[in-house]
Formats: C-alpha cells, sequence, structure tokens
C-alpha cells in the first residue's frame, strides 16, 4: 500500500487534507478527504443577546460574511417574530448581490480559470491568475481587480464594516441608501453586468471553444449522480437571498420543498471518525454510504445543483445562458462535477442583472429601515443561498433574547460526503497502474475539490498595465526556479 | 488556634490557609486597620494589606490579577456612602464592584471571594470581625482554581 | 522606479483557528499589490499558493523575513505550526484579532472542550449519532492509520505559544494599516520596539468617532441596540447603549460606527492594558448615574453579558481567561 497525503490541501479557505492509498498495483483502494478544523460556534454563541449573533458568525468565513450575516439576520427577525420592512429588504438583497459578484469574479477567475485556462496539468508556476492573464491579457487581470473592489465598496458602503457586515438589526438594517449613492450603484451595477456578459464570452472562447476541455468536463472523472439542492422563489427560480428550498432527484424530478423551519424534517447529519466536520444527507431518503443515486441521501448544494433544482433564472440575460447550458450539455439535470464553473458564471449574470433592478428602483432610499412590532424572542430559522450552498442558521432563545441553543448547517458541510466522492472518483479515474504520481495528477485530484469551494486563491499581484511586473518562483531553498515578466 | 485543612486539594505538609487581598482606602479603613492593631485587634493572618487613596482607585485590573495571580479572595475597604474623602470616589467604587461580581458570576468564580466593605477610620472592631468573617468562608471555599487553570498551558 | 536591486523579502501569511478574513484584508491592498511584489516574494499561503507542509518543512531556520500568522491556536495542529513558522521566520507577527487575543473563536473558553464537542456531535437536532461517534487522534481504516490534530481544552493567542515579534490587531486589520507596516519594514525604517503593537494610532475609537458626545457623561439605563431609535448622530453611550470604543485603540477608521453600529473592540486595547475587559467594565460602571446601591443593581442587572460583551475579541488574553471549571 502507498500513501499520498496532500496536506494541506490548498487554493481555497479552511484546513483540509486528502489521504489517497494505492494497492501494489498503483490502482486506488481508498481515498479520505479529512477536515481537521472545528472552532465550535454552535455552542459558543449560547449566552450571547442574539441580535449580536449576526456579527459573531460573520467570522465563520472571511470570504462569505455576508452570508452568515444574511443567514443569522433572517433568524434573528424570525427569533423576535418580525418580517424586515420592504426598504431593509431591499437593501439587504442589493448587498447581497455585491456579495455574490464579487465572489463569483474571484473565484472564476483566480481558482477556477488556472485549471481551465492553463490547463489541469499545466506546472504549479502557471497555475494562478497570472497563468490566466498570460492567454487573456493583462487588460482583463486589472477589470478583474477593479471589478471586484467595486463591488466591495459597495459592500462597504451598505454593510458597515467591508469584510464583517454590520448592517443587519431585529427587523432591519442599520442605514439606508441616499439617492445619490443608488444612482452611483446604479451605475457600478451595469459594470458588473457588462463584466458578467464578458467573463462568460471568456469562458465560451477559451473553455468552451477547446474540445480538450470540454471532453474534461463532460467525460472526465469529475461526476456524480446525486440529488440537487438550492433556494427557489415563488415561481420556482433562483433566490439566492428568499425562498424555499427545493430538492431535485438524479432524474431532474422535483423529490421535496421545505421551508426554513421544516429543515430538521428534512436534512440530519452524520458524523465519521476520521473528520471534524459532520455528513448532512436527506433524512427522507436515508444514509446509505458514500454512493451515489436515487437511493442515496447523499446531495450537493452547489451553482450547479441550485440551477438544477430551478426551473430557471429570474432575470433575462441569465435565463438565456441557462438555458444554452443545458443544451450544451444535454439536458438538466447536469452532474458534471466541473460544470459548476459554468453554472457559477450564469449566477453571477444574475446576480449583477438582480444587484441592477435593486438599484434601479427608486424605493430602496426609504426610510422606513425596521419593523420594530418584535414579540417576546423564543425560535427562528433563516436560510440563504451562500456561494458554497444552502446555509442555515437556527437559534432558540430565552425571553430576554439570549442564546440558548444554536444549529448551524453551513454551505461547504452540504457537500463534505459529495466532496469526499468525487475525489476518490477523481483518484480512481486519474492514479491509475504505471502513472506517475506527480504534483500535476495530485493537483487534477483537487480540482475535484475545487469545483465546489468557490473560495479564495487570488491574485498575489495586480495588473495595471503600464508598470512591469516580476513573479518569481521559488524553491524550498530559495533558489529561483522561474521568473514570469510582464512589461 | 488548630489549622483545620478543609480541603483535600490543598498540599498536605502545611494545611491550607486562604491567601486573602485586602485594598484598603487610606482615609477610612487603612486608619481602622491601624486602629485594630494598636488595639491588638486579633484577626487572622490572611490579609495582604494593600493600601490606596480611595476605594474609587481601585481599577478592576487590580482585581483580575490579583485573582490570576493566586489571591483566594480580595476585600475592599472604603469610606461609608456619603463620607468619602474625595466626594464620589466610594461610588465609583460601589459600581465597579457590583458589575464585577456580574462578571465573576459568568466566569464561574464564586461571589464571596470578591467583598466590598464600608469601614471607617473609628470602626477597628468592625474590620476585625469581618476579616475573621470572611477569613472562615474562604476556608470553606478552599483555594480559588483561578490561578491554577489559567496559567495551564496544553500540549 | 529603478532602485539598486535588493533582495526581495520572503514572506508567509498562515492561518491557525481562522476564517480568511485576514488573508482577504491581505488581498485587499488592491492597486498596493504592486509594490508589495516588487518587494517580497510569497513562499507559503495556503489560500492562495501551492505550497504544501513539507515544502515549509524542508524550508532553512531564519530564511522567511516576515510571517503573517492569524488565526487562534486553537489544536495541535495550530500550535505545530506556530512552532515550525517561529523558527524558520526572522519575523512572526500575530496578524488580526485572533492571533492577538484570541479573537472570535475564543469566546470558546466560556465552555469546556466537552461542552463543545458534544454540542457539535451528539445534541445538535440535525445531527443524528446513536453511536455517539466522535473524531478521533488517530482511527484505523483498513489501508492505514488516519490522524486528526487534538482539540485543545482551551484556544490560546499566538504569544501564549510562540515568542511573537509584533502585533496587528483588527478583525481584520484595516489593510492601510498593513501596507504602513510593510511600507515601513521595506524602507528599512527602525521598528518600534520588539513586542509592540503596530499599526495603530494611539488614542482611543473616540477621537476620530464622528458621533457627538454630550457633557453630561452618565447613564440612567442600559439598552440593547434594538430597544432605541438609532439617531445616527449621538454617541451610542449617550443613548445607553453599550460601545466599546472608549477602550479600543484606533486603527479601523471607526469603521463600524460608520456603519451605524456599535464598537465591539475588535482593536485592541490601549498600551499598558493588561486586561481590555476591565477597562470597557470600568467605564460603563463608572458612568452609571447613581449612589443607591439597589438602584446600581437593577441598571447593571440590564447589561446582558458583560463577559462576552466586553471581552467579545480577547477573552483568551485576558487576565481571567477562561471560564473557570
Amino acid at each position: 500500500m502507498t500513501r499520498y497525503s496532500i496536506d494541506p490541501i490548498t487554493r481555497l479557505e479552511g484546513h483540509g487534507k486528502i489521504e489517497i492509498f494505492t494497492n501494489d498495483d498503483g490502482e486506488v483502494e481508498n481515498v479520505y478527504f479529512q477536515v481537521p478544523e472545528l472552532r465550535g460556534f454552535e455552542k459558543f454563541v449560547e449566552g450571547r443577546p442574539v441580535e449580536e449573533v449576526p456579527q459573531i458568525v460573520t467570522k465563520i468565513c472571511g470570504v462569505c460574511p455576508g452570508c452568515h450575516h444574511m443567514a443569522s439576520g433572517k433568524a434573528v427577525d424570525a427569533v423576535f417574530g418580525v418580517e424586515p420592512t420592504n426598504t431593509a429588504k431591499m437593501i439587504r438583497e442589493l448587498f447581497y448581490m455585491a456579495h455574490f459578484v464579487h465572489s463569483h469574479i474571484a473565484h472564476f477567475y483566480a481558482l477556477g480559470a488556472p485549471d481551465f485556462v492553463v490547463g489541469p496539468g499545466a506546472p504549479k508556476a502557471e497555475r494562478n491568475v497570472l497563468g490566466v492573464i498570460n492567454k487573456v491579457g493583462v487588460e482583463i487581470g486589472t477589470e478583474v481587480l477593479k471589478q471586484r473592489r467595486i463591488a466591495q465598496e459597495i459592500q462597504a458602503l451598505i454593510g458597515g464594516h467591508q469584510t464583517h457586515v454590520v448592517m443587519n438589526v431585529p427587523g432591519g438594517v442599520r442605514k439606508g441608501i441616499k439617492e445619490d449613492e443608488r444612482l452611483d450603484i446604479v451605475a457600478k451595477s451595469k459594470g458588473f453586468v457588462e463584466f458578467a456578459k464578458f467573463s462568460m464570452k471568456i469562458f465560451n472562447d477559451v473553455v468552451l471553444a477547446n474540445k480538450d476541455y470540454v471532453d474534461i468536463i463532460v467525460n472526465g472523472p469529475y461526476s456524480l449522480k446525486i440529488h440537487s439542492m438550492g433556494l427557489v422563489d415563488a415561481n420556482n427560480k433562483v433566490n439566492f437571498y428568499d425562498g424555499k428550498v427545493r430538492v431535485v432527484d438524479t432524474t431532474g424530478k422535483e423529490l421535496l420543498t421545505y421551508k426554513p423551519n421544516e429543515y430538521l424534517e428534512n436534512i440530519a447529519e452524520r458524523v465519521e471518525p476520521w473528520s471534524y466536520l459532520k455528513f448532512p444527507y436527506l433524512k427522507k431518503v436515508g444514509w446509505k454510504g458514500f454512493v451515489e443515486g436515487q437511493d442515496s441521501g447523499v446531495y450537493h448544494a452547489t451553482p450547479l445543483s441550485r440551477l438544477n433544482a430551478s426551473d430557471g433564472m429570474a432575470t433575462p440575460v441569465a435565463q438565456e445562458e441557462y438555458e444554452r447550458m443545458y443544451s450544451v450539455l444535454g439536458g438538466k439535470p447536469v452532474n458534471n462535477t466541473l460544470a459548476m464553473h459554468w453554472a457559477r458564471l450564469v449566477e453571477l449574470i444574475y446576480a449583477a442583472e438582480h444587484c441592477l433592478e435593486l438599484a434601479e428602483n427608486k424605493e430602496i432610499t426609504g426610510t422606513d429601515l425596521r419593523n420594530k412590532m418584535y414579540q417576546t424572542p423564543k425560535e427562528g430559522v433563516g436560510i440563504v443561498e451562500a456561494q458554497r450552498g444552502t446555509l442555515t442558521h437556527h437559534y432558540q432563545t430565552d425571553d430576554r433574547g439570549l442564546v440558548t441553543k444554536a444549529n448551524l448547517i453551513v454551505g461547504t458541510t452540504n457537500n463534505h460526503a459529495p466532496i469526499s466522492m468525487s475525489i476518490k472518483k477523481a483518484a480512481q479515474g486519474i492514479i491509475k497502474k504505471g502513472v506517475k504520481v506527480d504534483d500535476g495528477i495530485l493537483n487534477m485530484v483537487e480540482m475535484a475539490f475545487r469545483a465546489y469551494d468557490p473560495c479564495f486563491s487570488c491574485a498575489t499581484h495586480s495588473l495595471p498595465g503600464k508598470m512591469p511586473m516580476i513573479l518569481n518562483i521559488r524553491k524550498a531553498d530559495g533558489d529561483i526556479i522561474q521568473t514570469i515578466k510582464r512589461d | 488556634m488548630e489549622e483545620v485543612n478543609n480541603n483535600p486539594a490543598a498540599p498536605s505538609a502545611k494545611a491550607w490557609k486562604p491567601k486573602i487581598l485586602a485594598i484598603f482606602c487610606n482615609w477610612c479603613t487603612y486608619t481602622a486597620s491601624d486602629l485594630a492593631g494598636v488595639s491588638r485587634l486579633k484577626y487572622p493572618a490572611t490579609t495582604r494589606v494593600l493600601r490606596v487613596m480611595c476605594s474609587g482607585r481601585i481599577d478592576p485590573q487590580f482585581i483580575l490579577t490579583a485573582f490570576s495571580e493566586g489571591a483566594d479572595a480580595i476585600l475592599i475597604g472604603g469610606c461609608h456612602p456619603g463620607d468619602c474623602h474625595y466626594a464620589t470616589g466610594n461610588y465609583k467604587c460601589l459600581r465597579r464592584f457590583h458589575l464585577l461580581q456580574k462578571y465573576m458570576k459568568q466566569m464561574n468564580i464564586e461571589p464571596e471571594r470578591l467583598r466590598l466593605e464600608w469601614i471607617s477610620a473609628s470602626e477597628g472592631k468592625r474590620l476585625a470581625e469581618v476579616v475573621g468573617e470572611m477569613s472562615e468562608t474562604i476556608q470553606n471555599l478552599g483555594p480559588n482554581k483561578v490561578k491554577q487553570q489559567v496559567s495551564h498551558i496544553e500540549k | 522606479m529603478a532602485e539598486e536591486h535588493k533582495p526581495k523579502l520572503k514572506m508567509a501569511v498562515y492561518w491557525g483557528a481562522a476564517c480568511g478574513g485576514c488573508c482577504v484584508s491581505v488581498l485587499d491592498v488592491h492597486e498596493t499589490l504592486l509594490t508589495v511584489i516588487q518587494h517580497a516574494d510569497l513562499v507559503f499561503w495556503p489560500i492562495a499558493l501551492d505550497t504544501k507542509y513539507s515544502d515549509v518543512d524542508a524550508m532553512e531556520d531564519k530564511s522567511i523575513d516576515i510571517t503573517l500568522f492569524n488565526g487562534a491556536v486553537r489544536n495541535s495542529e495550530n500550535e505545530h505550526m506556530a512552532h515550525v513558522l517561529r523558527a524558520k521566520s526572522k519575523l512572526l507577527i500575530a496578524y488580526g484579532s485572533c492571533a492577538h487575543m484570541g479573537g472570535i473563536p475564543g469566546l470558546a473558553n466560556f465552555f469546556s472542550k466537552e461542552e463543545i464537542l458534544k454540542r457539535a456531535f451528539d445534541e445538535t437536532p440535525s445531527t443524528e449519532n446513536p453511536d455517539k461517534v466522535r473524531p478521533q487522534l488517530e482511527y484505523n481504516v483498513p489501508e492505514g492509520t488516519l490522524t486528526l490534530p487534538k482539540f485543545y481544552e482551551d484556544v490560546y493567542t499566538l504569544n501564549q505559544i510562540v515568542d511573537v515579534d509584533y502585533f496587528i490587531p483588527g478583525c481584520p486589520p484595516q489593510t492601510e494599516r498593513l501596507v504602513e507596516v510593510f511600507l515601513a519594514i521595506v524602507n528599512g525604517t527602525e521598528l518600534p520596539p520588539k513586542g509592540s503593537v503596530i499599526g495603530v494610532a494611539e488614542h482611543a475609537q473616540c477621537e476620530e468617532c464622528k458621533r457627538i458626545r454630550s457633557d453630561n457623561r452618565s447613564i440612567n439605563r442600559f439598552y440593547r441596540p434594538w430597544e432605541i431609535e438609532d439617531d445616527g448622530v449621538s454617541c451610542f453611550i449617550d443613548q445607553g447603549v453599550i460601545c466599546l470604543g472608549p477602550a479600543t485603540i484606533s486603527g479601523c477608521g471607526v469603521r463600524c460606527v460608520k456603519g451605524n453600529a456599535p464598537c465591539r473592540g475588535c482593536y485592541g486595547p490601549m498600551s499598558d492594558v493588561v486586561d481590555m475587559g476591565a477597562k470597557i467594565l470600568s467605564t460603563m460602571a463608572t458612568m452609571i448615574n447613581s449612589e443607591d446601591e439597589n438602584e446600581i443593581i437593577k441598571v447593571i442587572d440590564k447589561i446582558d453579558d458583560p463577559a462576552g460583551l466586553f471581552y467579545r475579541f480577547s477573552l483568551p488574553a485576558s487576565k481571567i481567561r477562561r471560564k473557570i471549571q
């Protein structure tokens, strides 16, 4: 038995390691994906005033803090028995769309694109945003950073703190939007829409026009036939902020739906002794092991599953792209893991279009920011779509509104089982007798993981285009093995 | 007087006795403790006295530092309400004392380990009584676990 | 911008029990990134680069010029990497609230390890664990033995585990402060004494806050933030809402208060303060507008969760750094 350890996994947020065991024939016997971290948020929010929790749970993740803030804010609304005012809801959703724009842009260009644009087996030194820029041009790189920065500025304007947002209060938000700010956001949102469409164009030109890449997406060892989960609105269109949770099965048929306070009837979490992270599964279907198929309770909650679980997108350009994707990939549901990158771009377009819609609505400058018809605080559940999947926050409090119990099912947690299975499948498909297991091969195994997690692997370099830039890649002993220059 | 070891966790070689940090204001309680001394009033030798000009000088950091460094209990002595040499210092101490008590409760430190008493300059006898009472109470409670727990670093 | 060739600084960014926000703050240098990469090579940064632990082990001692260590020390892997990076780095900087003071993960020090594991793996209503399985430090599978790091009883700050050269506070540190520090190092400016907190301005948040403070600095009643209608203009404390600004050092640009939220102290205490929570406790208590003990007790009764509020980011760094068991 030979053992390959990928420790730590890299180009994502969080700690993890992958252990690959191969037998004497060089075939993969088993693969374990272990999460070695745990901090205990579900326990240490106990005793805290519940209205403080939305600002505590942003610290679960510094890449998607807005997601936790939203799910938490909605749970706190429910604890106090109030719905936010119309203005507050619009403001929250506007923030949230900017949050999705910034995150999806960063993920596609810095995390997803390298493995495609440069090539999955390319040398380590090129598998980053610089390699992407070499291919697509420095002007685009500048634009990526600029759009990301603009989206973050909108977040800071609306949300208070730039990263760990502070905007939510029970029943609403702390700060309104002034008319001049609204107009500014309209102008910026138009930029988002253009850039989102442009990003899709890059995907078309660089990925879809390349037969080898299409082959990897469609025929590579990166597909799982499992159920798909996502939040949908009343018309079954994808919605990140609100709606009901919908799960479609491996044939694309609706399997179940549930409202936030019904989540316990539908989701259960399993514990394994080799990971600190739990494994959610569909309760009504049951846990049958780390297996695919209609009868397995394993499901995924990802950009791709959201598109699978919906009947379409609520904005026109996104809808066109949704239809095109499914037409190219052969109908719904799509099981190809790497198609998550494509789905993410469809979502980027929707987030940008919806951002513009919300900003163009003058009602967003309203002054009724908070619904104060509070009931005695008791219990509440809030669900949103994080960029990485369906996010559930559930709190119980005493009469003074101090948390007595909390339960969280976090975006990536939904995908713990599918990720494990994807990694194993990829390893088995790629590592075979006679294959030399080197860095490139191991990276192809990691690719199975990266498709799920729109995390940050961003530019360590910025590209204004006018100044020269040098990237030195050093070995561990300090010697430069490669220099990439940009004039 | 026979020393009684009430705490099985204490070193068996020597019976454990409480270490009480006594922070006394100069004008009232410290003078009272002088009076107790010259009057040869007996009280347990458990206190380590720290003199401040006013109980209002007491920074909660003193209290927490003392606990973390091994004080089993802390006795604060100040002037009676209305008699503070600086007019309002003892009221500030009173407010901080109560909020400290609430904090200690959350940290699972017994409230008896922090005591506030108004003892005027002429009340030497009262001082001796208070120290006697408090020593017995803390003797029964046992050593403060704070120092041991906060100085332990896991490996 | 031609300069005589200076060897580039080797820089590492690593995370303990962290959220990634500090890594994001490093990336938020935006345009200044160009200046940064002219002067520094990043050699280890799991969020962004593919350097693995084995590559770090192979580095020579003191071969990394600056390591920004963010995140608290929660388990044996965090502790191990703290020791490894201390050995490999010339300057080890505790970056962000968690490394500096324990941060939000430090709130776990209100509970025991068993209470936390029990909640996560047994009690939460969605968990189905009839066999009471718990993650194991070593677990045998047919193919070999799998290991996980040990979850410690307490959360620690970085300097409780290793010698730290400097602290850059904040959750996360405001990026402009990081750039100032970085450029100071690059330009060879003499740094403050070892062990200093850098990237801060030596005054409390109140000095930079634009809200208006009244002259009457006393409190009749404490309110939870949602119990009042914030006028957006007056100091929170004047409105009866606890704000940690008076006890918090500056550097963030009063960002939360600009978002109409009271400060929660992520930037840490003023210099020479040994226990941050004790200072804000003292301030709030002293301001209570009463000389009557029963009234005082009633007013204090309205302060919910004083320990969790006053020590929101700093519990592991405080004098009584965990709930006594």
